[in-house]
């Protein structure tokens, strides 16, 4: 970092200026709401989520059976749909961070190695990647997924097998940049090993455009786990999850509009938030990239 | 050209084979295969005679072999749930899923690209602020969600269209909608920023010099300039639309790819999952290759980058 001093202020200061800029506000906001109401489930839910309730079956918003207020109505079986909200926001958000480190882990030291090391082992890395990124990730994420059956560590781990080539060709590529910078070389010519090189002089400088490439990721897997279990192949019932209650609603639209309106709007406005954050990230960061979309 | 093109054919059937592979191999994650294609009701001795019948007990090196060969002559094999080549029960499907991406390009091009235009020309207005807002809006909307609200106002509350099932033409209307979405903000956003691109050129300034209007510039000139790389970007967004159809098509119950994939899941038909898959893999690719030979043969500058190194 201190070879480049006049690059890291360049880079630093708008972001100091511009993080919490007016039209960003809401929607960090939006997120860090998500993020604490997954924390802190089990404490705010007014309910426990899987407790049914067979009189207050397709309860609309505001009705109130036996003592109990559906404040946002029930679900097919009389499950408080606000809580069950709650703590779907607790699936969105685990499996979203978990295939994004773990796909980030796994992609950024394969780019990393690649860029680095060169001759065969990039010809191989780079070659898989391209495999990878050349199929729809949703339908490789499907076909995974049936062989190794459903649920929260499967969805997890297919999640981050679909998706570690974004970072590794993001790492690779500014790996390739910074491998011959003077003061790689230096640390080279002192004799510093290359897992010190890697993780001690490279890793700190490609870490902001992996960081940004993250970001949209992670609305992408929120997406995606949703996906999953919205076709039956994530989160196995009766755990909450918002693409598992957008599938139940889907076959009540005509009765019970709530049970899908809600968990939708959830996904939307948490998806959203991310990717405008994700977006200003990068304008940020990278400003060359500035109207590339992220896919 | 001759050799940009023999490059690029390289890389897309090295691309193809590594899918195939990794298809081979996904399929044994879990260790034997056997598994997943016999009904859940299969004895010992079932199982048995279906890992012969399929040469599962032959060395692995001999199953990709055979894999690869049938692959070669369009053989993706028989489902064991229905009894018919997984050909005929794909080329069933096919028109429906052929008709419901054609229906969402349509929409995403038909409002995508005009929006573009838009944010292009009003850009830095208020006017122009919002409308970004709707794609950006878009581009973050689950598909399935749309879907379903699309379902409850146009056919639970007003009642002007089908909810679901498969028909004519105005059973195609929503799921397009829903499908288009997705791509219309991207198109309108491709649109914007190669329209933009352009109204920074020379020939641009001296129109306007002449005194030739905004309006008959964009129609007339800009239009078409900046219409390579949303034609470029169109092949890439098929491949998306494909994947997009899982979800729509069981949203609307429409009987594509998509429905079919999660229906061969439910029952255990692994064989027409493992074609979808690989029937889309194969799209991907060919697109993407059209794409860049397309792109080379509009713009020759491209061909510079892929060049011998």
């Amino acid at each position: 970092m201190s070879a480049l001093p006049h690059e890291a202020v360049a880079v630093e200061r708008p972001f100091r200026r511009r993080w919490w800029a007016a039209p960003m506000l809401p929607f960090i906001l939006i997120f860090a709401a998500f993020v604490l109401l997954a924390i802190f489930a089990p404490l705010i839910a007014p309910y426990e989520p899987n407790v049914q309730n067979l009189l207050g079956r397709l309860k609309p918003p505001g009705a109130v059976v036996r003592g109990v207020t559906y404040v946002l109505g029930s679900d097919e079986l009389g499950r408080d749909l606000l809580s069950r909200l709650i703590h779907g926001a607790r699936m969105s958000l685990a499996a979203a961070v978990l295939s994004v480190m773990l796909s980030g882990a796994v992609g950024t030291m394969l780019g990393m190695a690649a860029g680095y090391a060169r001759g065969w082992v990039e010809a191989v890395v780079m070659r898989i990647v391209d495999v990878f990124l050349s199929v729809p990730a949703v339908l490789l994420a499907i076909i995974t997924v049936a062989v190794l059956g459903p649920g929260f560590t499967n969805v997890v781990l297919v999640l981050a097998l679909t998706r570690w080539p974004r970072y590794a060709r993001v790492a690779y590529g500014q790996t390739l940049s910074v491998a011959n910078m003077p003061y790689v070389r230096l640390a080279r010519f002192m004799g510093a090993g290359r897992l010190r090189i890697l993780f001690v002089h490279i890793l700190p400088n490609i870490i902001g455009p992996l960081t940004v490439v993250a970001t949209l990721e992670f609305g992408l897997m929120v997406l995606f786990e949703a996906s999953l279990s919205f076709l039956g192949l994530g989160v196995q019932p009766p755990t909450a999850s918002w693409g598992a209650m957008l599938s139940v609603g889907r076959n009540y639209v005509s009765s019970a509009w709530w049970i899908a309106t809600f968990p939708g709007a959830c996904l939307f406005l948490l998806v959203l938030s991310v990717n405008l954050i994700g977006d200003s990230l990068r304008d940020l960061l990278d400003p060359k990239s500035r109207t590339r979309r992220k896919e | 050209m001759g050799r940009f093109f023999l490059r690029r054919f390289g890389q897309a059937a090295i691309a193809i084979f590594g899918v195939t592979t990794l298809v081979f191999f996904i399929q044994r994650l879990t260790g034997d295969p056997t598994l997943l294609l016999v009904p859940e009701t299969a004895t010992k001795a079932d199982i048995e005679a279906m890992r012969h019948t399929l040469g599962l007990d032959r060395p692995m090196i001999v199953q990709y072999a055979t894999f690869l060969w049938d692959l070669l002559r369009f053989d993706l094999g028989r489902s064991f749930i229905q009894n018919v080549a997984v050909t005929t029960i794909i080329a069933a499907r096919l028109p429906y899923t052929l008709a419901l991406a054609g229906g969402a390009l349509f929409v995403a091009f038909v409002i995508g690209v005009p929006v573009g235009v838009l944010l292009a020309m009003r850009r830095g207005k208020a006017s122009s602020g919002g409308l970004m807002g709707v794609v950006l809006a878009a581009q973050s909307m689950p598909t399935f969600w749309s879907g379903i609200l699309l379902i409850m106002v146009f056919a639970v509350w007003l009642g002007w269209l089908p909810p679901s099932g498969p028909g004519g033409f105005s059973h195609l209307i929503m799921p397009s909608v829903a499908l288009g979405l997705l791509s219309m903000a991207t198109f309108a956003r491709i649109t914007r920023t190669s329209i933009l691109d352009e109204l920074s050129k020379d020939y641009v300034r001296s129109a306007r010099a002449r005194g030739v209007s905004t309006r008959r510039l964009v129609l007339r000139h800009l239009v078409r300039n900046a219409s390579i790389p949303v034609v470029s970007i169109a092949a890439l967004e098929i491949s998306h639309l494909l994947a997009g159809a899982v979800i729509v098509e069981t949203v609307f119950a429409w009987p594509g790819l998509g429905l079919l994939t999660i229906q061969s899941i439910v029952s255990r038909d692994f064989l027409v999952v493992q074609a979808i898959v690989l029937l889309g893999a194969f799209v991907t690719i060919g697109l993407n290759f059209l794409a860049d030979i397309l792109y080379s043969v509009i713009d020759p500058r491209i061909r510079l980058d892929g060049g011998p190194s």
